[in-house]
């Protein structure tokens, strides 16, 4: 009886907590909406709504944009080539010293990135590979591989070993086990880490701010709109429209792949 | 034996080439005294512990490790007790809850550079948002970003960045309690408040641990947000922020001073290498239990 009066409420009350939280969201697709005469006025929705914004913004951000999506993209590559196998061999064959790889791992997602970039910057600037696309491809999948060697390894610790050693029986090579058993079942997996090591890279300031930051337009979206910020004038029409356009790949994410984003989310700090 | 060494092979390579040795760089320019000038004369005299001694003596040290750790303990104590009121919120399901919880992620997945300009813009002092909420309740004007306040709205800020972080965690961690022990506890005619108290919070121990530990290494990291808001000035500055400066040569430091910066980021590796053995520690006893 209670029960049934109470959940109304409790949505209702949902409601509000979720509005309270995604206010700053709104307000950002508010102003990037909102002529620019008007953005001072501080409505409470668009009144004086304009496309504007986003006709200046387009243009000036489309290299940026293609930028971060081949760094995204790159980044994406990169972890599951070097996160997928060692997974594989973490939780499913000998590997002498695995605790001390473990317990690497965990220390290397704590080292701040801006150590990293430090290291990252002496290190470039001795290959002159600074400004370079690749360059931030390398930086940035250190974010995400850890975690993918992480999550990788924790996946595939479940798959039954019997399944493999039958592979083995009919002779199949530790190579052949791995690409056509172990990595078509730890598809999600793949999905996840590639999800987050592409967010990762896209969202990336840190690295693009000190190892590409003479790029021009070979730097990604974080720095086009990190430009806008940096001018004297602060158009912020403009600077939201392109915050709204930097945040297009969280909208696909939370759209298409929500349950990736909680098991990823949930990895190495929640046990099972 | 040999299969599992290749296969991990590709992993230790690329710790060694890209952790590894620039951290290896790091740490040796901490004992050199690097300039601008080095990149061209290649010339950095050795100088021991002499620019430890001298970052640790300037007369910002203490007062940004005091800031480091009040931005550190105050968006710790509120994402998590905002974290968990939400979980237990959500424990149980009503219309819709689905939905909420997935939107609660949104912060948490956008690129913090647009979270920030956006707090930035809703704290400007003359036409920000909060401001102008605050006015029609009758208050003056906060400077939210001046060198006074800039440390409480980059903690404000921040706090909003850690909720989903925290929610999602305790939520599954909340999962884990048996639904069963609420209802023998109901029968016993216990309230919420005393089923809170001593059944979620014991249950959630460990799962505190661990948001804890994380959350306090991500918070100690944090570079980005405080630096769209405030470039680390004034109060704002943190450990991370201040070798990120001196560092680039942006912001509260005008001048690169790359031995400095990497003093900072020695300090800082420190803490989280000991940070990894704590987490080691927490994990064994949980086995343990």
């Amino acid at each position: 009886m209670s029960r049934l009066r109470s959940a109304p409420g409790k949505t209702l009350l949902g409601l509000f907590f979720t509005a309270l939280m995604l206010f700053p969201v709104y307000w950002m697709v508010n102003v990037s909406f909102t002529d620019r005469a008007a953005i001072r006025d501080g409505m409470l929705y668009p009144h004086s709504f304009t496309f504007d914004h986003y006709r200046v913004v387009i243009a000036d951000q489309l290299p940026h944009l293609r930028t971060s999506l081949v760094v995204g993209l790159g980044t994406v590559v990169l972890t599951l080539l070097v996160a997928a196998p060692a997974g594989y061999a973490l939780s499913k064959l000998f590997v002498p010293g695995r605790r001390v790889i473990s317990f690497l791992l965990i220390v290397a997602q704590m080292i701040p990135a801006v150590v990293m970039a430090l290291g990252f910057y002496s290190v470039y600037s001795g290959l002159g590979v600074l400004n370079t696309v690749p360059g931030l491809i390398l930086a940035d999948s250190t974010i995400a591989v850890p975690f993918g060697v992480m999550l990788f390894s924790a996946f595939m610790r479940g798959i039954p070993r019997e399944i493999l050693e039958a592979a083995h029986m009919d002779g199949a090579s530790y190579w052949r086990a791995f690409v056509s058993i172990v990595l078509p079942i730890s598809r999600n997996s793949a999905v996840t880490v590639g999800l987050f090591a592409f967010l990762w890279a896209w969202s990336d300031f840190l690295f693009a701010s000190t190892l590409n930051r003479d790029g021009g337009d070979l730097r990604p979206i974080t720095m086009g709109l990190y430009d806008y910020i940096g001018s004297q004038n602060q158009e912020w029409g403009k600077l939201m429209a392109t915050a709204v356009l930097a945040s297009i790949p969280t909208a696909i994410l939370l759209l298409l792949a929500q349950r990736f984003v909680s098991a990823g989310l949930t990895t190495g700090a929640v046990k099972d | 034996m040999l299969a599992g060494i290749g296969f991990i092979a590709p992993l230790l390579a690329y710790l060694v080439i890209f952790y590894a040795y620039p951290l290896y760089e790091n740490v040796s320019m901490s004992l050199h005294r690097f300039t601008r000038a080095t990149y061209v004369t290649g010339e950095a005299p050795y100088a021991g512990g002499d620019i430890y001694r001298e970052v640790i003596s300037s007369a910002q040290f203490w007062p940004t490790v005091l800031q480091t750790a009040t931005f550190v303990v105050v968006s710790l104590v509120f994402q998590y007790s905002i974290g968990l009121g939400l979980a237990v919120f959500f424990q149980r399901h009503f219309p819709l809850s689905v939905v909420m919880r997935g939107l609660f992620l949104v912060p948490w997945l956008l690129p913090i550079i647009v979270s920030a300009t956006t707090w930035q813009w809703m704290m400007d002092a003359d036409s920000g948002i909060i401001n102008r909420l605050i006015g029609v309740v009758g208050s003056d004007p906060v400077w939210w970003l001046n060198s006074d306040n800039s440390l409480w709205a980059v903690i404000i800020a921040n706090i909003w960045l850690g909720i989903p972080f925290n929610l999602v965690i305790l939520y599954s961690g909340l999962q884990g309690v048996p639904v069963e022990l609420y209802e023998a506890a109901a029968i016993d005619g216990a309230g919420r408040g005393r089923q809170f108290w001593h059944i979620t919070l014991p249950l959630l121990k460990p799962v505190t641990a661990v948001t804890l530990l994380l959350g306090f290494v991500y918070t100690l990291k944090v570079v980005d947000i405080i630096w769209i808001m405030t470039t680390g000035t004034g109060s704002s500055q943190t450990l991370a922020t201040w070798a990120y400066s001196m560092a680039f040569g942006k912001g509260a430091s005008a001048v690169i001073k790359y031995s400095e910066a990497s003093v900072i980021g020695s300090i800082l590796l420190l803490v989280a290498l000991v940070m990894g053995f704590v987490h080691l520690f927490v994990q064994r006893r949980q086995e343990a239990v």
